[in-house]
């Protein structure tokens, strides 16, 4: 049994193989953009918006409010990082219904890449957001002895973040595969089912974690000031 | 018992073992996770949603270490590197 599509070749260019994961990466990578680079061509207020254009915003909007509520100053760039995480990581867990098609995200290289470009976001934000002093001084929260735990924390969260999506996908594929050999009919369908419903809320997750974490990168300098008072009901 | 058969009953055994003790945590968390989500949505109907949305994220999270339990299983049973090793010394000591 396979365990990642790592291990299928689809094809060679110039004695250099492309696997399962680099191709259909590259295939959910085209779809997302030329869908919406299709979609956002005729971006002009004098044109009404027709469904595609509806469904784009009910998305983009949805992300949106989402950060909202988690960080109610976030930049724009944090909507930008967090929806494309979840776009591409939904986009590839949703094209498991597709014949052929082998989620990318089923494979640890993958998942790994994007947890490290989480891994590399946040100290990002927090450095735009309050300076590299400001950043660093984060570390050293509450007291000196907390920086080794604070530096294990965040490489932590990276190989968990990676492994949480690798598993979830992976177990979803590798269940799928156990029962096709034991009751072929009906089983795995409900199965594939499960794993569309796990696929979403994995990739729900990631972006809402990914969130979590800049903000909490970003919020800290913020957070020391008094905040203004909730209204009493 | 040769080297290979050796590796391959501890594989087993280990995968199992892992699979099982590795349900047993999260199956409790989550189910103390459900009962206060419902019994928190039956007190406040309102916040439903949030509630549900809330639950849904916090139970993915617990049940990620269920999954790293399944995902150790797999490595040993599927993805072993001393089977791999032990297979290369046979071959190599078969001729």
């Amino acid at each position: 049994m396979e365990l990642t599509p790592d291990e299928t070749t689809l094809f060679s260019v110039w004695g250099l193989d492309i696997n399962a994961t680099v191709g259909f990466t590259w295939i959910v990578m085209i779809l997302l953009t030329i869908t919406s680079i299709l979609i956002t061509r005729n971006l002009r207020p004098d044109v009404p918006p027709n469904r595609w254009r509806t469904t784009l915003e009910v998305i983009v909007t949805a992300i949106q409010s989402q950060i909202e509520e988690i960080s109610p100053r976030a930049s724009r760039h944090v909507l930008y990082f967090s929806g494309t995480l979840f776009l591409f990581i939904a986009f590839s867990n949703l094209l498991l219904i597709v014949p052929g098609f082998r989620p990318p995200t089923a494979s640890l290289s993958t998942t790994a890449a994007l947890a490290l470009s989480v891994l590399i976001a946040v100290p990002l934000f927090g450095i735009t957001r309050q300076g590299i002093g400001g950043y660093l001084k984060t570390y050293i929260q509450p007291s000196v002895v907390m920086l080794p735990f604070n530096v294990i924390s965040e490489f932590s969260r990276g190989i968990s973040l990676a492994i949480r999506l690798y598993g979830n996908v992976m177990s979803g594929a590798v269940i799928a595969g156990i029962l096709l050999g034991i009751a072929p009919f009906f089983f795995p369908v409900v199965m594939d089912v499960l794993g569309l419903l796990t696929g979403l809320i994995q990739a729900y997750i990631f972006a809402i974690l990914a969130t979590v974490y800049i903000s909490s990168a970003t919020a800290t300098a913020t957070a020391e000031k008094p905040l203004p008072k909730e209204k009493e009901k | 018992m040769s080297d290979l058969a050796l590796i391959a009953a501890v594989s087993i055994l280990t995968a199992g073992l892992s699979v099982a003790f590795g349900a047993i945590g999260p199956a409790l968390g989550e189910g103390r996770a459900a009962a206060a989500a419902l019994s928190a949505i039956a007190q406040q109907p309102d916040s439903a949603s949030t509630l549900s949305r809330t639950l849904f994220v916090s139970l993915a999270m617990i049940e990620s270490t269920a999954i790293y339990c399944f995902v150790v299983a797999m490595i040993v049973l599927f993805a072993n590197p001393f089977w791999d090793q032990a297979l290369q010394a046979a071959q190599s000591a078969a001729g």
